[in-house]
């Protein structure tokens, strides 16, 4: 790492209690001499190569099988490395890439509507409000092309015209069709895909699948000049309790996002930060916690025992017009019954240029205005109505209800499923919830992590999205790290020779005593509070003051009262059972805990970036008119948090400024 | 609302297990069935009773993790997972059976939870179309058909789920291997292997202890993504076609 300059503060951090500062930190691997458009061209000729006879020599252990874990490690596979692949579910295709709904992202210009890799990757920085690094961003438009081409050759049925050619719509955020789409659900076709890639290789004996096995530690070592190194993890198989080593020549984590610290997300009930964190703690920075995405159109809460969120694809923002009542008297009428005049397009009333289809931190704040200024619709929870509508019915009367069933059928039936409401009928009603982490494991532009040895994929880095995410543009992400960039820059770091160790290492010794530990600890607490009760506090926590508005009053509260509970957490915990056996609550404990000090740090960065800028929004940071104001004076740079310690030891914040030459930066407006 | 349950509790693999009675109360119509159960488990975790294992992950009926004979069908009542079942389909005072997939493929972990790995190797046997990374053509220079794709994207929704095995009398895994065979089969991508993938599959299944088809068609009924039983006839028919190709 060199040294570079650094983004000069000219206030106080608002946390400036809550951390230390650390030493500047830069992305040495892209290629700094060669234009942005050029520079993955330039690092794929420089990189180093394995001789195929030394592949089969090589070990690498990917955690997670969703699109950037499976794809990774099929690629891998076929390459001739020895690949062992581990996931918490009972099968590699279960990973919660699959539930993603409305589509990915290529730059194929197939429409003839003028997009290229440039206006994708000129869309991507802006829609990320220029917080993600350029030539990150650049390679990810760039190899989006070939996403495609693969998943079709794969067999993925994407939605096709009747010329037989493949279809596109238009997501959020952008002005073009480039969004390749199979039906509501394009995650499980390209996860399937992915799937079946890597079931391929474990015939062919490449990969080795780990289902029901969850990472708990990472092994590192580190070497005379103080250069940490990752050699392997620790696993517990979730069946028989028992913890294994699992030495490698590279680590590659692939385990997606955390949106479930907020308890309440549409995360699958597993979701977790755990493998992440483990390596966080063991030296890995984390870049950008506070980056989350609210998405905008999810079925509202409807009680207390709600156990998840249900996201809408943001697909149906192309046809569903967003309104509520103007009058707040109307707000508990059957919506048929209010007139034209008296309803609110008000995403169309604010953002003429791009009406519904603005960025979804932006439809997402707007929809909270309108209910905190009692106008929202649906039932009260908690004294308020919590939902806009999202209306089909314009669109119905003008291609007919036949052609919106075969476009939107299987969402329409999962909304009438969830609801009893038929939105054929009535519109639907949304609310914002927790879909997508921007921030995640601080990587440079080869994925590798500030821990040599250790890349990172997918949702789990936080390198390309900045600090929001475009609609089908994570399933771009996780599949391009996989197929097209891991393979390049993992070989690069195996070709040249790393120290090996064995399972009697100190460091493996180690690693399994705290996973022993902390195991023991949970089982013999014998507390009175379930884990579930605990992780709903936290999660309302995060909600209510690290959520879609943040403030320095609110974050400040919120890390007193996360510590509380957390204190309260390890003294007070109750799981029942033995290590021994199949015991999920054990399994959620060890999630939980991990959650709570993930929170704490995202509410830290929140608290120190006193701007606005994507899905963070400070309320102090606005403009005259409401709109979220980026201040590039004191914050064009990427956190990256290194752990402190145990409690009472501040996290060390590194940053890294981030320039921009390809496109000139400039606040974003959808106006 | 308050209901009865009645489930199937066994500790381990080799344990035998036993139909266990509970009452909860405090149900509401807007849980879902999985929401119900983890009432259920936040009370015995009050009293110092092991929980109920069960398996679920993504909640909203697509990762086909969820499972459940309810009543003694796959999945309950609605023709859907059992995530998204919701107790508005059951009445106050009810009385409700639970059990795990039955099927001797699908051994028992604990409790409600079966280990659905044959599923896994099923798809290693040729559930796949053989493309490096890296070496596919343009995307728009192979046509297909809209009829062709569609109906390939509709054998492509099954979840892997293992409703069609536990509804089957014969214990058949037909309607999954059915899904696949003519997923791939309807692609020109799957053209190539289409002999050997559907003779290895079918070997495979039969190796993992899976039973015969005999018509039944309680597979299609149960599945939650509907999955028709004309795919079962696709498998018959390329299988037939393999082997008069000398395989």
């Amino acid at each position: 790492m060199t040294d570079t300059q650094q983004a000069a503060p000219t206030t106080v951090s608002d946390a400036a209690d809550f951390f230390t500062l650390g030493a500047p930190i830069a992305d040495t691997k892209a290629p700094a001499d060669a234009s942005v458009p050029t520079r993955w061209e330039e690092r794929k000729a420089h990189a180093k190569l394995v001789n195929p006879a030394n592949r089969r020599k090589i070990k690498v252990i990917i955690v997670g099988t969703g699109l950037a874990g499976a794809a990774a490690g099929a690629t891998l596979g076929e390459a001739g490395y020895q690949v062992e692949s581990f996931c918490y579910q009972d099968s590699p295709r279960r990973a919660h890439s699959i539930a993603a709904q409305g589509g990915i992202n290529a730059a194929k210009n197939y429409r003839n509507d003028g997009d290229s890799v440039y206006r994708l990757f000129y869309d991507t920085v802006k829609g990320g409000d220029f917080r993600s690094r350029e030539s990150n961003s650049y390679r990810l438009a760039e190899v989006s092309a070939s996403i495609i081409d693969q998943c079709v050759a794969q067999g993925v049925p994407f939605a096709r015209e009747y010329g037989g050619l493949l279809d596109n719509r238009s997501f959020g955020g952008v002005q073009v069709s480039r969004t390749f789409y199979a039906r509501g659900q394009t995650g499980q076709q390209l996860l399937i895909g992915a799937y079946q890639a890597l079931e391929r290789q474990v015939a062919a004996g490449t990969v080795t699948t780990h289902t029901r096995h969850e990472m708990l530690e990472l092994i590192t070592t580190e070497d005379a000049d103080g250069v940490t190194s990752a050699k392997g993890i620790i696993v517990r198989d979730m069946v028989t309790g028992e913890i294994e080593t699992h030495l490698g020549d590279a680590v590659v984590l692939a385990t997606g996002g955390y949106g479930n610290v907020y308890f309440l997300s549409t995360n699958a009930m597993g979701s977790n930060v755990t493998a992440a964190w483990r390596a966080h703690r063991k030296g890995a920075y984390m870049g950008n916690p506070c980056y989350t995405q609210i998405h905008p159109t999810c079925i509202p809460v409807s009680g207390e025992n709600q156990s998840k969120l249900t996201l809408m694809s943001e697909s149906l923002r192309n046809d569903g017009r967003i309104w509520v009542p103007k009058k707040k008297e109307d707000c508990a009428k059957d919506p048929r019954e209010i007139p034209e005049e008296d309803r609110d397009y008000y995403l169309e009333r604010i953002y003429p240029a791009f009406g519904n289809l603005v960025p979804r931190d932006i439809a997402s704040r707007q929809a909270k205005y309108m209910c905190d200024d009692g106008r929202g619709v649906g039932p009260e929870v908690d004294g308020v109505r919590r939902g806009v509508y999202l209306d089909f019915a314009d669109i119905i009367a003008r291609v007919g209800r036949d052609a919106v069933e075969a476009k939107y059928g299987n969402l329409f039936d999962m909304y009438a499923q969830i609801t009893a409401e038929n939105p054929y009928e009535v519109p639907m009603r949304v609310y914002p919830a927790v879909h997508y982490v921007m921030g995640g494991l601080w990587v440079d532009y080869d994925l590798e992590s500030n821990v040599k040895g250790l890349f990172v994929a997918g949702e789990a880095n936080f390198s390309d999205q900045g600090a929001n995410r475009l609609g089908a543009s994570a399933l771009m992400q996780g599949l391009a790290d996989g197929y097209f960039v891991l393979p390049y820059t993992i070989a690069n770091y195996l070709a040249d020779s790393h120290e090996r160790i064995d399972e009697s290492h100190p460091a493996v010794v180690e690693a399994k005593k705290s996973v022993e530990e902390r195991i023991n600890h949970f089982l013999t607490t014998n507390g009175t509070r379930s884990v579930d009760s605990y992780h709903k506090a936290l999660g309302h926590l995060m909600w209510e003051y690290c959520g879609m508005e943040r403030t320095k009053e609110g974050l400040t509260l919120a890390i007193e009262k996360i510590r509380e509970l957390k204190a309260d957490f390890w003294k007070n915990v109750k799981v029942l059972g033995t290590n021994e056996s199949l015991n999920q609550s054990l399994e959620r404990a060890g999630r939980v805990a991990d959650f709570f000090e993930l929170g704490e740090l995202m509410c830290i960065d929140a608290l120190n970036r006193r701007e606005s800028c994507g899905g963070h929004f400070r309320a102090e940071s606005q403009t005259p008119d409401g709109e979220a104001e980026r201040i590039d004076s004191e914050f064009a740079y990427v956190a990256a948090w290194e752990w402190g310690g145990e409690d009472g030891h501040s996290p060390v914040l590194h940053q890294e400024a981030l320039s921009y030459e390809a496109i000139e930066m400039k606040a974003r407006s959808y106006k | 609302m308050k209901i009865t349950l009645n489930i199937w509790r066994q500790p381990n693999p080799t344990s035998n297990g036993a139909m266990q009675k509970y009452d909860l109360d405090g149900v509401s119509e807007d849980m879902s069935f999985l929401e119900m159960l983890d009432l259920l488990n936040e009370n015995l975790n009050e009293q110092g009773e092991d929980p109920v294992a069960f398996d679920s992950d993504c909640r909203e009926g697509i990762c086909g993790t969820c499972s459940l004979m309810i009543n003694g069908v796959a999945h309950g009542p609605e023709v859907t997972t059992t995530c998204q079942l919701h107790m508005r389909s059951f009445k106050d005072g009810d009385t409700i059976t639970v059990e795990p997939w039955r099927a001797d493929p699908f051994p028992v972990l604990k409790d409600l939870i079966v280990d659905r790995s044959a599923f896994d190797r099923i798809i290693q046997s040729g559930g796949y179309i053989s493309v490096n990374t890296g070496s596919a053509p343009e995307a728009n220079n192979l046509p297909v058909e809209k009829a062709k794709a569609d109906r390939a994207f509709d054998m492509a929704t099954c979840i892997g789920c293992g409703a069609c095995v536990a509804a089957c009398p014969n214990g058949s895994a037909s309607l999954f291997l059915g899904a696949k065979i003519t997923h791939l089969g309807e692609l020109p991508q799957g053209q190539p292997e289409r002999d050997i993938r559907v003779v290895d599959m079918v070997a495979q299944h039969d190796h993992e202890g899976f039973g015969g088809c005999t018509n039944i068609g309680e597979c299609s009924a149960a599945c939650p993504k509907e999955i028709p039983l004309d795919v079962i006839s696709q498998l018959n028919k390329d299988l037939r076609t393999a082997m008069m190709h000398g395989h």
